[in-house]
């Protein structure tokens, strides 16, 4: 079972967009908190003491960057090669764009979290 | 669609035997020499659109432009040596720092990337030229014609005055402010055209240009930041392209975007300003610290370590830049939350940025270190950039911010962080490419001295800068008072800035020499990367044969490369139907699909620029009728490029470049350099008018009620009928490049010309709405805005109908063909552009209205 959906993971598409997923899904939670929070102050005047919808959007972007990162996880230990894997053979080539990706996911993962970070101690649009 | 063609297999090696006879491989070089032959005669030499003369023109133009910018610095500097000086007037100084800014943004660090790049990528590339010639040499000539135009002002005392960032209402109020700003916006909004289509141009080279084998994961390290600070340009100048286009509404015909009395707000540009502003940033820094990716594994005598981590670098400093621009505004008084939010993305682009400066250190000392004068520059550099790296994260602290705002602790930051991040590695990169264009090396000697000054120089002059700023200094004054008892840091300043500009001069002197000098061997570093294999006696062709790669670091890894290249043993090594050409490869794995005819030298790109370039001077000066006329001349030129030097039909269909490979000489659709140039140019379209839309509703939000119920809104019925008739010509072109496939030639031209109908149609339905609601823009921001989505989307649908007009013209000129039909593709692409441009302005000025009543 597991042997398989590590070969099935592996045999999907890498490309220039899947190498950007992390990091889009960091910007679309980033844009989504501002707009949440600059419409909020702007029409509400205030934020909710529990963001529900705040939190249910961080959980969510930070899911998605998870299975991101799982998938390129899995992709970036495909065996084939040699070391040091920068030869331009396909298995290198998915190996590098799976570590970049993987390593993107670790950055957006710690982006967004940082960027959730405010909501906690701020409560107010002061 | 052609299936891409296999790579021989196994390594490359497999011998060319048909390239042993060396009278065969004299015949190939005269061939290609006669192709790549450049025009001469004292106006024709300028026609030229090969790479290696066009890059060197830009290059040297953004140079003199940054000495120039340099000398007023120095001007302010000695201005603000003592305490009450009287050298300039406040007037006269208030144009030297907007046009010192200004001019180091647009006019030196921005292009010069560009220019280095339109050198150096088709020879990291192994390409014989980029993807669009003549594309860069309209930018080039834009650019030259733009910048002149804008740091000329001065000397008429008619420079913008108002701060890099020309903050309305200052600037947007025309007894407050004079024709600098009309100077400022128009002029350098010019510019950013020009830097939009050096965009283009670079994505697509790295894209679609590599040489066959070189995967992603064996890119030249520049070429992938390349890539990375072209999609930057891309997503970063248009919002400031829109924030132009309301500014000169505001100015010139009075619609009050930024003015508060009439509903509009000055911060919306400081949104669009700083959406661009803060992205420049990286957009200057990233190309310089892919100048030490290259030189350092040079002087390192090893592959660079963590190549994905830079990567990892690049991209994530690319996004998270574009989550940075509020702290620009932190002192405006939003809402602490939102300050927080870019305060955190601020703190977290620290994580790539000292990413890639480890990497480059682990490179360092993990290989054989040879202390050249590209590597002092590269060290010294780091170490400048690291201060001004970690003033920024003290900056990017609100409360900090707050205290700092706008004194000499900013100027000393944001002078740290350039000089550190792109003037010092491109001097580096200067000395280290030197023998790339010229052949030749610089003075090791001359190098260093200059260096050691730059050094000292800069760190006195910009050092006691924070402390001037803490003790109150603010920034953009004249005069200071000698009370203020910041008289001592200033006079330092003011001399490290003099020892910073006799270093430059030291560097100028080195340069001036360098015509007497003797050639350098090929290769002088002991490189390893495919552009070392210029020859130092220059030929004009870029490469022999377009290499099979199958390293980062060819030279080194690859037997007997180098000879395999001179003596045409790769691809492509002749030219036989007398054309420029090079292979175009696809995006991931860089298999070879086709063979593109390149563009020739052309007077029509310098003339294009003229014509484009009238349009925004004479605007300046108000003179609307002859701008008119340069708007015609320049479609007219548009049209006539197109016609005659865009998607030619080969004289036949495929042509062998080698190894047994055959390829088609003919693209059309996603796999298509053309195609790819469309939709990269219609991304930076929308970006612009996402700023519009952005508009529309930060309005909404600073308003209580917005649209104001007292003002009257489109109504539903007109923005609707515009929006169906986009529609319906949407569809229609669609339609018609899918029965043009099927090869029913006639189907095709009548539904093109059904297209256009409705395509016009919508013009009128378009304007009709705001028209027959007799909204007054100049009246309140709501009508404002509401005009300029519906005339940007009416004046797409313009656009669109001269697209399918061109292709019907194509079609009915046999030069489009079920076989050969790049344009109803490429046009296709516009279509589904401006459909979502409709849908978006449409819905927006006539339904928000509704549903937010």
């Amino acid at each position: 079972m597991k042997e398989r959906l590590t070969e099935r993971i592996r045999s999907l598409r890498v490309s220039l967009w899947t190498l950007i997923v992390p990091p889009s899904v960091w910007a679309a939670h980033f844009l989504f908190s501002y707009l949440w929070a600059a419409l909020n102050c702007a029409k509400v005047g205030q934020f909710a003491r529990f963001p529900t919808l705040f939190a249910v959007g961080t959980v969510l972007a930070l899911l998605v960057i998870l299975a991101a990162g799982a998938i390129a996880y899995v992709q970036q230990a495909t065996p084939g090669d040699e070391p040091p894997h920068e030869s331009g053979t396909r298995v290198d080539r998915l190996r590098f764009i799976a570590k970049s990706t993987l390593l993107l996911a670790g950055l957006s993962f710690v982006g967004v979290i940082f960027t959730a970070t405010p909501v906690v101690f701020l409560t107010d649009c002061r | 669609m052609i299936p891409p063609a296999a790579l021989p297999a196994g390594p490359a090696a497999e011998d060319r035997t048909d390239q042993n006879d060396p009278a065969v491989r004299a015949a190939q070089e005269d061939r290609l020499r006669a192709v790549w032959q450049p025009p001469s005669g004292l106006f024709l030499r300028w026609t030229d659109v090969n790479n290696n003369r066009v890059g060197v023109w830009y290059t040297l133009t953004a140079f003199g432009f940054v000495l120039f910018a340099g000398v007023l610095a120095l001007i302010m500097r000695t201005q603000l040596a003592v305490p009450e000086n009287d050298l300039v007037s406040a007037n006269s100084f208030n144009q030297l720092f907007t046009l010192h800014g200004s001019m180091m943004m647009f006019l030196f660090a921005v292009p010069m990337f560009e220019a280095v790049s339109i050198i150096l990528l088709p020879q990291l590339l192994g390409a014989r030229d980029l993807p669009f010639p003549r594309l860069s040499a309209f930018g080039y000539w834009s650019f030259l014609i733009g910048g002149v135009f804008v740091s000329g002002s001065i000397f008429f005392d008619a420079a913008p005055d108002g701060g890099w960032f020309m903050y309305p209402p200052l600037t947007t109020r025309t007894d407050l402010s004079g024709l600098g700003a009309d100077i400022w916006m128009l002029g350098l909004s010019f510019i950013e055209v020009s830097s939009v289509a050096a965009a283009v141009e670079l994505i697509v080279g790295v894209l679609k240009c590599r040489p066959p084998g070189m995967r992603l994961n064996l890119m030249p390290l520049y070429a992938w930041y390349i890539l990375v600070v072209a999609v930057m340009i891309l997503f970063a100048f248009p919002p400031l392209i829109a924030g132009d286009l309301l500014f000169e509404m505001e100015r010139l015909l009075g619609w009050p975007f930024f003015d508060a009395a009439k509903g509009g707000d000055p911060l919306l540009w400081q949104h669009l300003f700083w959406i661009f502003g803060h992205p420049e940033v990286y957009i200057v820094f990233l190309p310089s610290i892919a100048l030490f990716a290259m030189l350092i594994p040079t002087f390192a005598q090893r592959h660079l370590l963590g190549y994905p981590w830079i990567v990892l670098a690049a991209v994530g400093t690319a996004f998270l830049s574009f989550g940075l621009w509020v702290h620009h505004m932190f002192a405006t008084g939003l809402p602490k939350i939102s300050l927080a939010f870019f305060s955190a993305a601020s703190e977290a682009v620290a994580i790539p940025t000292g990413v890639q400066v480890f990497a480059f250190i682990a490179t360092l000392w993990a290989g054989k270190v040879k202390w050249s004068t590209p590597l002092l520059y590269a060290v010294g550099s780091l170490a400048i950039f690291t201060i001004g790296g970690l003033t920024g994260v003290m900056v990017a602290v609100a409360p900090f911010d707050w205290q700092a705002h706008d004194t000499y602790f900013i100027v000393a930051h944001l002078h740290y962080v350039l000089i550190g991040g792109t003037l010092l590695p491109l001097f580096g990169g200067l000395y280290y490419y030197w023998p790339l264009i010229t052949g030749k090396r610089l003075s090791d000697r001359l190098g260093r001295t200059a260096f050691w000054i730059l050094f000292t120089g800069a760190n006195l002059a910009f050092f006691p800068m924070h402390f001037s700023g803490l003790d109150g200094m603010p920034r953009r004054v004249f005069t200071y008072p000698a009370e203020l008892g910041i008289g001592g840091l200033n006079l330092a300043s003011t001399i490290g800035a003099y020892l910073f500009a006799s270093g430059v001069a030291l560097i100028c002197l080195d340069l001036a020499r360098s015509p007497w000098r003797q050639k350098a061997p090929r290769n002088p570093w002991n490189a390893g990367t495919l552009e070392w294999l210029a020859h130092p006696e220059d030929e004009n062709w870029g490469i022999r044969s377009v290499p099979l790669i199958e390293s980062r670091y060819p030279i080194w890894d690859q037997p007997g490369f180098v000879e395999k290249v001179d003596q045409g043993r790769f691809f492509l090594p002749d030219a036989e139907e007398g054309r420029r050409e090079t292979i175009i490869t696809s995006v991931i794995d860089a298999r070879p699909i086709a063979v593109a005819r390149l563009g020739t030298p052309s007077v029509v790109p310098m003339i294009t620029a003229v014509a484009l370039g009238s349009v925004f001077i004479l605007t300046t000066y108000h003179l609307y009728t002859v701008a008119l006329v340069g708007a015609v001349a320049t479609l007219a030129c548009v049209l006539y490029w197109l016609w005659t030097g865009t998607a030619e039909i080969p004289e036949k269909r495929e042509k062998p470049i080698g190894h047994g490979l055959t390829v088609p000489l003919y693209l059309s659709g996603p796999s298509a350099p053309g195609w790819w140039a469309m939709f990269i140019t219609m991304l930076a379209d929308a970006t612009a008018f996402s700023g519009l839309v952005f508009g529309y509703y930060f309005f909404w939000t600073v308003h209580p009620e917005f649209p104001p119920a007292a003002l009257p809104d489109p109504g539903v019925q007109w923005p609707m009928i515009a929006l169906g008739l986009t529609a319906v010509s949407w569809a229609l072109t669609i339609g018609a490049r899918e029965v043009h496939a099927r090869g029913q030639v006639a189907a095709t031209r009548l539904m093109l010309a059904l297209g256009i109908a409705a395509t016009l149609a919508s013009i009128p339905a378009g304007l009709a709405g705001p028209w027959l609601a007799g909204m007054d823009p100049a009246q309140h921001s709501y009508p404002a805005i509401v005009w300029t989505l519906a005339i940007w989307t009416v004046a797409h649908a313009g656009v669109g109908a001269i697209c399918q007009s061109y292709t019907l013209a194509r079609s009915l000129a046999g030069r489009m063909t079920p076989e050969y039909d790049a344009e109803i593709r490429n046009i296709s692409v516009f279509l589904h552009f401006l459909l979502f441009t409709a849908l978006v302005t449409y819905a927006t000025i006539g339904l928000f209205p509704e549903a937010s009543a």
